[in-house]
């Protein structure tokens, strides 16, 4: 009982970083069908720029937080405009290399300003240590971390479903020319989704850096992660994300647990099945 | 898929153009032959390079010829890399029939993996190699008994060539038994691109629903340049295992798939002689950068790749053939 208790709630509290983290990658490669492996780096820079405030000035989790994912979203708003606009429209290989070379130049950039070693998260007292729960101690800030990403989820989908805004986006990923043609601005649409996207990239990042250690090799190491979460759940949705990077924060967790050896293997080998089955992920067209 | 920056245009061979294009290459061969005699410090660091040309050569079949953009193509290397190291420490250590081995057992992965992942395209299929090499990764990473796990294959040696030349400490056997594999899968490679199909394969890589269109089986073709990409792959890595006597757990990770890749790109996709360029590149400024501080290699990597895909599609060959071509151009007026 125990063992499953705890394992749904870590596994449930690392789908919620993996959801926040990619969820902005699905949209807007739903939108543009721009193939960037760089999305994890704006989740990394979340988390150093997050980690520094707390640390180095001393501000609160929850001033740092916003704070982290405005400048991020700076970041990558500027980004797109100046580099990824460049490249739409421009081949696969093309948008995969160029996105490699942002990785690699990131991972540089980040190790010469913060050092090779992984940044330590330094949470306040009240967070810090377990909670007991129906007899089961489980750490505290991964409550809150839940309750967090819940909180953003759940505007993330009224953003989404109920206003103008999320219906030019979901129609934008339907049909962009016709998008295009009822008067919809998708260049400036897509600028915005990008940069919410590497906003909530930030956020997750900055609130999962005690699950996802804060490290140079950030981006590289859990890109296989962010790919697959989106490339299970679905271009453009941002329902099949949610479903397949729960799915697979529970599936790692459990198998981390129950089976340490074969762990990952038999994920990549579901991952694997599930992609020959529907190559459009699970919401996408057969 | 319309790809008008890195894949070199559909040009038919010209025959005016004969004469620096044959001869250049061939120098460059015979050249190549005299590192040992002259350069004699340089010959291991050379067999490093030859090995790394053939594995960018087996990706350009699939990266420049056939448009299959493959993140896990480190998978075949290692799978090659690790037959060849296990064998020789568990059957035989004859050279050849490890390296054939090799070959043959990454060209079993490529077709086994290839026949599932070519059914899908664009992200399905990036994130399908990914995976698939990940998983391989992670198998041998846990089969200590078998592969050593983290640490890698050690201690693996391997009889004279032909019974007759040993692998010295010099690197002389290795170096010239790698050239000649090289040179023989070069002279594959070139008859397969030339032949009715490799021009299939760049027709799919222009524009797969055409050909579909004109009957030609897209999926089999797609299929057989994997599995030729995957067995070159394969001899590549036999081949860095033989002339290291070591086998690293590197050569199945993703950084070595992004490595050739970058590799590839800097020298110029779709052009055969590519890898050839790109490879001693990536090495002397890899030599030139890594030694202070590992950061500055991965700038390095990530300016290359942004120059490159932002500026110079095409890679140095096809800078270079924009230069002759504006010359040649100007010439003429």
């Amino acid at each position: 009982m125990t063992a499953v208790v705890t394992i749904l709630f870590f596994g449930v509290a690392y789908g919620m970083i993996l959801y926040l983290i990619s969820v902005g990658l699905s949209v807007t490669m739903g939108l543009m069908g721009f193939v960037n492996l760089a999305h994890g780096v704006f989740a990394m820079l979340g988390g150093y720029a997050a980690v520094t405030l707390m640390n180095q000035l001393g501000l609160s989790l929850f001033a740092a937080l916003p704070l982290a994912c405005a400048m991020v979203t700076v970041v990558g708003f500027v980004l797109e405009r100046t580099l990824y606009s460049r490249l739409y429209g421009r081949s696969e290989l093309d948008q995969v290399l160029f996105s490699m070379g942002l990785i690699l130049i990131s991972m540089a950039l980040v190790r010469v300003v913060w050092g090779p070693l992984a940044q330590p998260v330094q949470l306040p007292d009240y967070l810090k240590g377990q909670s007991v729960v129906g007899g089961i101690e489980l750490p505290t800030y991964r409550f809150v971390l839940v309750a967090f990403g819940t909180a953003v989820i759940v505007a993330l989908w009224v953003i989404f479903e109920r206003t103008l805004f999320g219906a030019r986006i979901r129609a934008a990923v339907d049909n962009r020319g016709m998008a295009q043609a009822i008067g919809i601005d998708t260049g400036r649409l897509f600028a915005v989704t990008f940069g919410l996207g590497t906003g909530l990239a930030a956020l997750g990042g900055a609130l999962g850096a005690d699950v996802l250690a804060i490290a140079p090799n950030y981006p590289l190491h859990y890109i296989v992660y962010f790919m697959v979460v989106v490339a299970v759940g679905g271009l453009g949705s941002i329902r099949g994300p949610f479903i397949a990077a729960l799915s697979i924060g529970l599936a790692d967790t459990a198998c981390k647990y129950l089976l340490p050896e074969m762990g990952s293997v038999f994920i990549f080998a579901f991952v694997f099945a599930l992609l020959l089955w529907r190559p459009n992920g699970i919401t996408g067209k057969r | 898929m319309t790809d008008r920056s890195n894949a070199a245009v559909l040009v038919l061979p010209q025959a005016g153009t004969v004469g620096a294009r044959k001869i250049l290459p061939m120098l460059l061969w015979v050249a190549a032959l005299a590192i040992p005699t002259f350069a004699p410090g340089y010959t291991p660091l050379a067999s490093q390079i030859v090995v790394m040309i053939l594995f960018a050569l087996s990706l350009d079949l699939l990266v420049g010829f056939t448009g299959i953009v493959t993140l896990g193509h480190a998978a075949l290397f290692g799978a090659g890399a690790y037959t060849a190291g296990i064998m020789a420490l568990r059957l035989t250590n004859d050279p050849l029939i490890t390296a054939l081995s090799g070959m043959a057992v990454a060209a079993l992965v490529g077709l086994v993996t290839g026949s599932c992942m070519l059914r899908t395209k664009g992200l399905a299929f990036l994130v399908l190699s990914l995976a698939a090499a990940f998983m391989l990764h992670e198998l041998a990473n846990m089969a200590t008994s078998v592969t050593g796990g983290d640490d890698g294959l050690q201690g693996v040696s391997f009889a004279p060539l032909l019974g007759v030349f040993e692998f010295d400490f010099r690197g002389q056997t290795a170096f010239y038994y790698s050239l000649a594999c090289l040179f023989a899968a070069f002279l594959l490679v070139r008859r397969v691109v030339n032949s009715p199909f490799g021009w299939s394969l760049r027709g799919i890589r222009e524009n797969d629903g055409r050909m579909r269109a004109i009957g030609c089986p897209i999926y089999r073709r797609r299929l057989a340049a994997y599995v030729i990409s995957s067995a070159l792959a394969g001899l590549a890595g036999a081949l860095q295992a033989q002339i290291t006597q070591f086998v690293a757990l590197r050569s199945l990770s993703l950084e070595l798939s992004g490595d050739v890749l970058i590799m590839l790109i800097l020298g110029g996709a779709g052009r055969l002689y590519g890898a050839f360029v790109g490879v001693p590149l990536f090495m002397f400024a890899q030599d030139l950068l890594a030694k202070e501080d590992p950061a500055n290699w991965y700038l390095g990597q990530g300016v290359i790749l942004l120059v490159m895909t932002l500026f110079v599609p095409g890679g140095v060959l096809g800078l270079v053939e924009r230069v002759r071509r504006s010359l040649g151009r100007g010439g003429r007026r």
